[in-house]
């Protein structure tokens, strides 16, 4: 495996020397991802999506431990289970050691083990709404209505990518921009077990897909084929994308409590995506739409760059067209348009290195957000940008990430 | 106390706002227990502000506040952990039929005892451990202590919630009762032996707090699979608070242990009395209060025999520790289960209905339990190099309830003589010298980030706060 291969995750470990074995974890858990055995209290990397709801109600402080590992090398249950002690940063090939969610890299992260490499800030943007989180998990999950199921992609296109509406009728859930939910799909898997929670972000702003309405929308791409190109039946998104309107979900969360948008209308806010990483972009772009619909004046400005395989398959492509170009600054990749040579989004951003490294300079937040193979591309050509105009790019990007200014979620 | 504001004065998820039933009976209540903590809360702690986590709601990040707090002013609250969805009754005769909102008739008097005798503890270690202010060995433990204190408190307004809730004038009046009853008082004593115990000195408290508290920990679970929905919400939330208490017991112990093993290895000393002219409490003394706290707590599981506990069980009352995770079928009709009894002077195994040994389930289940705390105790003696081992005493042991009551076990477990007791008690159980000595190191530590001599500083601080942090503001 080379190196650019290596997927890193942070896997959340329990200290058994000073966990007292209380159960308080595993009861709490939302995901049902910690267990035990007469010996430890273990956590599953498989399941685990680090959502911190453990770490409160945990009276020994044992439970905030990480390890970065390689993702094919994280420790299974049957090794934590015959552990007396952590492993050393050293013993776990560990690259650092984090003993705290507030290192976590994307803590946020919709998917089950976050894939995000690159640092991400840990705290939410001074201005952010104080979001609700947790309020509902596997044991009492809210049930949301279907009302809409829209495919987004052209009936040509290879991915069937949906634009899913929750309705949660009288039933309060509040979301804000950039928090996802988890869908549990019904049934159970192979060992009899119910499913787990699968996280999708919202792509709804916080007043309701439709304004003044109690739901939320959903973007989600049917799973037909796994990382490696074989064919796999993606157990929830085949659930989610066969939903009827009038369908009843199970719903838990919300999740996230970083990844939010700035509230004060001054922030100029860089989005950086591929795919289903739309949704939270198109959530901020359609609360900054709808303040500017009511006459609020928007001295921030908003960059959109967005990556795709073809303009057929690039969720929300007709209304994002229609933005008017004084609202949004919108940039699009295409990588496998017939006869054109293949564009990624740090392409885009390579072009407009000026106007990038000019809104770095302001009040910016920057957000990241899809297929974790863009993000060593758009952090370098981010660093080019910066140092092209004698911008000294680590240190800027440190000040982002300490500022709740840089926020990367990538699967 | 005609004006309260009830949503920032009492959190809680009960909908207290809107239910004028409650607010009048806690409007009744409450400054009586305004008057028990005044008079039986914390000794000398009124004027300080300690550092403490407050639950202000159920959710993870809610139900852990921090910040430091006036002990009198202490928002205590009123939760039940969310509803489950169409939560069925596990166990029993009703098992499979929706589980109770409201309190059956047919099992109102039975409830209503369990509750009373679950939420008599409640106040009880509070009294019992008034005192302990006094001799803190830190800021940290003392801090530990009052959080304990707080939610011992919060622990009585859950099941008093539940007797004003769901019991009507009775109700009302075991409310009243449960702050009438005291700890070792002769003419009104609190209804369970162990907690009409002294709690005298920290190594007490720290035992207390790990056997005792995991008596509660066990009855609670039981508790929590009841079928009355109400009681099974209010246990699960109140078991996340009682971890806080048994790792206050576990960490003390340890770091009591972890001090004695470090200065036997600086000085080499491993004679008892001349290491505790260094000040710390050797291991043996451990040892006898080890035996001591295990053994009066055992009893409190009850007899070994009980048509009661059958009957709480077959009706869906109190379940088993785990109940769900068990794969019987959850009625134990035809089931047995093995217990001790003494026959020719040895203690043998015999077969009995396990409907009628579910307190010796539930204890079984909590020795083991607690055997696990104390091989880590162990590691931590092992670690130091040195060759000696705390023990759990035999469950017959010390025994005053079931079977083994007016019987002499040594705690190896073999039959004695009354002689033969008497001549080795001593050696057994914590004496006069031994409380006397231990009484000796407990001075009142308050400088911030300092320890008393006779323990070692915690591993890690509370809420991520370093050791050395300031959890007591003593103004």
């Amino acid at each position: 495996m080379s190196v650019a291969e290596i997927v890193l995750v942070k896997q959340h470990l329990i200290d058994p020397e000073v966990c007292i074995r209380c159960n308080t974890c595993e009861e709490t858990c939302p995901v049902d991802a910690i267990t035990h055995d007469d010996r430890n209290y273990v956590v599953n990397a498989e399941v685990c999506n680090a959502c911190g709801a453990c770490l409160g109600p945990c009276p020994t402080g044992s439970i905030d431990h990480w390890r970065v590992v390689d993702r094919s090398k994280v420790f299974t249950l049957a090794e934590q289970f015959g552990w007396d002690e952590l492993p050393t940063v050293e013993e776990a090939g560990a690259t650092t050691s984090d003993d705290s969610l507030a290192t976590l890299v994307g803590a946020e992260a919709p998917p089950q083990v976050n894939a995000a490499v690159s640092p991400s800030s840990t705290k939410p943007p001074h201005s952010a709404a104080a979001p609700q989180t947790n309020l509902h998990g596997v044991k009492n999950p809210i049930t949301a209505t279907v009302v809409g199921n829209l495919r987004l992609t052209a009936e040509n296109a290879s991915g069937d990518v949906r634009h899913i509406v929750l309705d949660f009728g009288s039933l309060p859930f509040p979301v804000l921009e950039g928090q996802a939910i988890g869908i549990i799909p019904p049934g159970v898997d192979t060992n009899g077990r119910a499913h787990h929670p699968r996280m999708y972000s919202v792509a709804s702003p916080r007043s309701g897909e439709r304004e003044g309405y109690n739901n939320l929308s959903l973007t989600v791409k049917r799973m037909t084929e796994g990382d490696d190109g074989q064919p796999f039946h993606g157990v929830c998104s085949n659930y989610v994308c066969d939903l009827k309107k009038g369908d009843t979900v199970q719903v838990t969360g919300p999740f996230g409590s970083s990844f939010l948008m700035p509230n004060h209308t001054g922030s100029n806010l860089l989005m950086i995506c591929t795919g289903t990483g739309s949704a939270p972009m198109r959530a901020m772009t359609e609360q900054r739409r709808r303040l500017r619909a009511a006459g609020t004046p928007l001295p921030g400005k908003l960059m959109l760059f967005f990556g795709a395989r073809r303009a057929e398959e690039l969720p929300y492509f007709g209304p994002l067209t229609k933005l008017p170009a004084d609202f949004i600054d919108t940039c699009l990749a295409f990588s496998r348009v017939p006869d054109q040579p293949r564009t990624y989004v740090q392409d885009r951003l390579r072009e407009r290195a000026n106007d990038i490294a000019e809104l770095l300079r302001g009040d910016t937040f920057v957000y990241l957000c899809g297929l974790k193979g863009m993000e060593t591309g758009v952090l370098e050509a981010l660093q080019s940008a910066c140092t092209a105009a004698g911008i000294d790019w680590p240190a800027l990007h440190q000040r982002l990430v300490d500022e709740g200014r840089f926020h990367v979620e990538t699967y | 106390m005609s004006s309260i504001d009830y949503s920032s004065k009492i959190p809680n998820n009960v909908n207290l706002q809107d239910d004028r039933t409650l607010q009048r009976a806690l409007e009744g209540w409450l400054p009586n227990y305004l008057d028990w903590w005044q008079d039986m809360g914390p000794t000398g702690s009124h004027g300080f502000d300690v550092y403490l986590r407050t639950a202000t709601s159920t959710t993870p990040d809610g139900w852990a506040t921090f910040g430091h707090v006036k002990m009198p002013d202490y928002r205590w609250g009123i939760f039940l952990a969310a509803q489950e969805n169409e939560r069925k009754i596990n166990f029993g005769e009703h098992k499979g039929e929706a589980a109770w909102q409201d309190v059956p008739g047919e099992h109102r008097a039975n409830l209503r005892r369990i509750i009373v005798t679950q939420g008599d503890t409640e106040p009880a270690s509070v009294e019992q451990q008034r005192h302990l202010g006094n001799t803190a060995p830190s800021q940290y433990d003392l801090r530990n202590l009052f959080q304990v204190n707080v939610e011992e408190g919060r622990h009585l307004w859950a099941m008093v919630y539940l007797l004003h809730k769901h019991f009507g004038r009775d109700g009302r009046e075991e409310a009243e009762a449960l702050l009438e009853r005291r700890s070792g008082d002769a003419d009104n004593p609190r209804i369970l032996g162990a907690f009409n115990e002294e709690t005298p000195d920290w190594l007490a408290f720290f035992m207390f707090t790990y056997f005792t508290d995991r008596d509660g920990k066990f009855q609670l679970n039981a508790l929590a699979e009841s079928g009355f929905d109400p009681l099974a919400r209010t246990t699960r939330f109140m078991l996340t608070e009682e971890a806080h208490h048994m790792f206050v017991g576990e960490s003390g112990v340890s770091r009591v242990i972890q001090r004695t093993c470090q200065v036997m290895k600086e000085t080499g000393i491993e004679e008892p009395a001349e290491l505790r002219k260094k000040g710390v409490i050797d291991l043996p003394t451990i040892q006898r209060y080890l035996n001591f706290h295990y053994s009066v707590t055992i009893d409190l599981f009850g007899a070994d025999q009980s048509s009661n506990a059958a009957i709480f069980y077959s009706s869906g009352l109190k379940g088993r520790y785990e109940e769900t995770k068990r794969s019987d079928d959850h009625l134990l009709k035809g089931d047995g289960y093995k217990i001790l009894e003494v026959k020719d002077g040895a203690l043998v195994e015999k077969e009995v209905p396990m409907l009628n040994a579910l307190n010796e389930v539930l204890r079984d289940d909590f020795i083991k339990d607690s055997l696990g705390g104390v091989n880590r105790w162990n590691k931590v003696i092992e670690k130091a190099g040195l060759s000696f081992r705390l023990t759990l005493p035999h469950k017959a042991f010390n025994r005053h309830i079931g079977t083994f009551a007016g019987i002499r076990v040594s705690p190896e477990g073999k039959a004695i003589s009354e002689t033969e007791w008497a001549a080795n008690v001593d050696k057994w159980l914590a004496t006069e010298e031994d409380r006397a000595f231990v009484a000796s190191l407990m001075g009142r530590v308050v400088e911030t980030g300092k320890y008393a001599n006779w323990i070692a500083p915690p591993a890690i601080g509370i809420n991520k706060q370093p050791v050395d942090f300031e959890y007591i503001r003593f103004n």
